[in-house]
């Protein structure tokens, strides 16, 4: 009840009264952010800054608590977390597709495996008419054309995990190339962000690129189907990405660092991929920490969801989100070494 | 155009020399003695402040050469010599060099100045011998515009609009006709991505040109008329005029100018960024794609933990770019300074 008063109060006073939290860091769902910090403002008197700098200036931003939470497409590793003393914690999934521009291959019909995407970054594939293309497309005629593979030149979450699913998929592309935020490429071009990509796949025939699901279908850019671990086909859907979500063993980690490439399922879209973020364990300002959480309560709610769906995004399965919830009770702690959090409702 | 600077700047500081002088006098009131007393503290604390100003420059000039120096450090340290021989950029194994890049910025701007010059030179005639009068200032102000244009408009329109051109009309034409040349099929071959050195070089010669060619007009300008005139009086040609009258008399300065160019291109960031393809590799094509210092530094700079060697490795990076631009630009001082002296 009080909670309740407490709530009602603050939609009086109005947005002027709003408390602001502050974030940085991964640029890939900074679109999302931005729409969940206009829709939480009024049920939620928070006002959200998040400026979007990039995975690795998030995670320097909040190893030096500059700001309030800090966002991250990589996830850090427990023992980077430990020398930090941050808490990690999955928001969405996003997913990355493959786009080409083949003339006369219209949007989904070409059929691709991780092994020939792979090798067509490492410069093996060279051409579209290559036999282990014309093997997996029989029903179409791939032209004599170079292929010209794309990537994103800045540093960047989409790399991260594109060149981890190559590096699963691929031996030699893992000891070659690897996976980071930026790997070094065997072949192609770089583009800036996921429109400079997609730009450059527009103009350059014989080209082909990974972006952002959400992305490639704003834009209305031919994807590609791939070969999942079940044997199967796919096309990019959400459906597709839901399945990946739900095969993943999500409780295996305690700092939710799994990864949900190449997941199994027979329907299951390959690249998948959870955004993080960063919270001290042992905040300064309890007000502020609170009300981040109090934030991501929110969005992990109904209308969060409905706003993730919208922009291209997926939400987590619900037994995730509580098992963030619960973590966020037992691991942050304030200076008096009380819980931070004391559950939803607020 | 530097000459004309320093005496404007001389004539500000005279001015408010003045005024600070006639403050300190009014100040004063009637008397004479306080008011002389009164204008020389007035004078002292100008100098101050102008001392201030200067000094304040220099050592901030000082300052990110020693910190980019400390911070680039565990790079030099760790790679040694390495760094500058290198062609490795390995972010996930940590292993980096210089050499692609600080090639790519050469590159770049070396033939950025080749396309610009001649453009810019022809723009100087024009405008100081041949242009009528009317016609003058709207050619002048046009090239004063082009260097009022952000740089990443020219990106998006070097990506957007010029790359799809040189993609279609201009790389597969060259390539045809140097098809079974030996050195030339090398020096223009590579699959038409429209991107690359070639077309970064381009946007940096339209880039650059404004500030060549203003240059250019202002040195052109300082040619006594009579010299001109002695020569056209021998029967010289137009072109016999400029070859060995105009350009022998402005030629310290007309390099100057180029070098300032030179200093401009090879700092470029955003615009190169969008055009040049962004890859690691050294081809002997001109169309293959590159990087240079600053398209590295801006792209992998958001992704640099803190403490990282790669941190480390792009602050040495611009380390490196800033002493190659302090040379370019003390080249170009060294150049212009008859011209300054006189």
């Amino acid at each position: 009840m009080a909670l309740a008063a407490a709530a009602g109060l603050v939609l009086t006073i109005g947005t002027a009264a709003a408390q602001q939290i502050t974030g940085a860091g991964a640029t890939f769902p900074a679109p999302l952010y931005q729409k969940w910090g206009e829709a939480a403002e009024q049920p939620t008197g928070l006002k959200l800054n998040y400026q979007a700098i990039g995975s690795g200036g998030g995670i320097n931003q909040i190893t030096n608590r500059t700001v309030q939470f800090g966002a991250t497409d990589a996830n850090l590793t427990a023992e980077r977390l430990g020398q930090a003393n941050l808490f990690q914690f999955p928001t969405v999934l996003g997913s990355i597709v493959l786009v080409y521009n083949i003339p006369g291959v219209e949007s989904g019909k070409l059929r691709l495996t991780g092994e020939i995407v792979a090798d067509m970054y490492l410069g093996k594939i060279r051409r579209w008419n290559d036999p282990r293309l014309v093997e997996l497309n029989r029903e179409l005629t791939l032209p004599n054309l170079p292929i010209a593979p794309v990537y994103r030149a800045d540093g960047s979450g989409t790399t991260f995990q594109f060149a981890g699913y190559l590096s699963i998929v691929s031996d030699e592309f893992k000891t070659s190339v690897g996976q980071g935020t930026s790997v070094p490429w065997k072949a192609g071009t770089g583009g800036r962000g996921n429109a400079g990509v997609a730009g450059i796949v527009r103009q350059t025939r014989g080209s082909i690129g990974y972006v952002e699901h959400a992305y490639a279908k704003q834009n209305n850019l031919a994807m590609a189907q791939l070969r999942n671990k079940a044997g199967r086909f796919v096309y990019p859907t959400e459906d597709t990405f839901q399945s990946s979500a739900a095969a993943a063993d999500w409780l295996s980690d305690p700092t939710f660092g799994i990864t949900l490439l190449d997941q199994q399922g027979e329907n299951s879209w390959p690249i998948v991929a959870p955004t993080y973020i960063l919270l001290p364990r042992n905040p300064t300002d309890v007000a502020a920490s609170r009300n981040v959480m109090r934030f991501f309560d929110w969005a992990y709610g109904a209308e969060g969801d409905k706003l993730a769906d919208e922009l291209g995004y997926i939400p987590l399965p619900e037994n995730v989100k509580n098992v963030v919830r619960q973590a966020w009770a037992r691991e942050i702690k304030g200076p008096n070494g009380e819980a931070v959090w004391t559950g939803g409702g607020s | 155009m530097g000459m004309r600077r320093g005496g404007v700047g001389v004539g500000i500081v005279m001015q408010q020399a003045a005024s600070a002088a006639v403050l300190g006098s009014q100040g004063a009131g009637g008397r004479a003695r306080r008011a002389r007393k009164s204008t020389r503290l007035g004078d002292q604390i100008f100098e101050a402040i102008v001392t201030g100003a200067g000094l304040l420059v220099l050592s901030l000039l000082g300052g990110i050469i020693v910190l980019l120096f400390i911070g680039g450090w565990p790079a030099f340290r760790e790679f040694g010599f390495d760094f500058f021989a290198s062609t490795e950029w390995d972010s996930v194994r940590e292993k980096f060099g210089a050499v692609i890049s600080v090639y790519g910025t050469l590159v770049t701007s070396i033939m950025a100045i080749v396309f610009a010059v001649p453009v810019a030179f022809g723009v100087a005639y024009f405008l100081t011998e041949l242009a009528p009068e009317w016609l003058k200032r709207p050619i002048g102000i046009a090239i004063e515009l082009l260097a009022a244009v952000p740089s990443i408009i020219y990106g998006m329109w070097g990506l957007f609009v010029l790359a799809p051109v040189i993609a279609t009309y201009v790389q597969p034409p060259i390539q045809d006709l140097t098809m079974d040349i030996p050195i030339l099929q090398d020096l223009f071959g590579g699959p038409a991505f429209g991107i690359g050195i070639f077309t970064a070089a381009l946007i940096l010669a339209i880039m650059i040109l404004p500030f060549i060619a203003a240059t250019m007009r202002d040195v052109f300008m300082q040619v006594p008329a009579i010299y001109k005139e002695s020569a056209y009086g021998l029967g010289a040609t137009k072109w016999e005029v400029v070859r060995n009258v105009v350009i022998p008399y402005t030629s310290s300065s007309v390099v100057g100018g180029i070098m300032l160019g030179l200093g401009r291109a090879l700092g470029e960031t955003m615009a190169v960024t969008f055009v040049i393809g962004n890859a690691n590799a050294i081809s002997p094509s001109v169309f293959a794609t590159g990087n240079t210092i600053a398209s590295v530094i801006a792209l992998e700079f958001p992704e640099a933990l803190q403490g990282s060697l790669k941190l480390s490795s792009l602050l040495a990076l611009g380390f490196i770019l800033f002493v190659i631009s302090f040379i370019v630009l003390a080249a170009s001082r060294f150049m212009l300074r008859p011209r300054l002296a006189k």
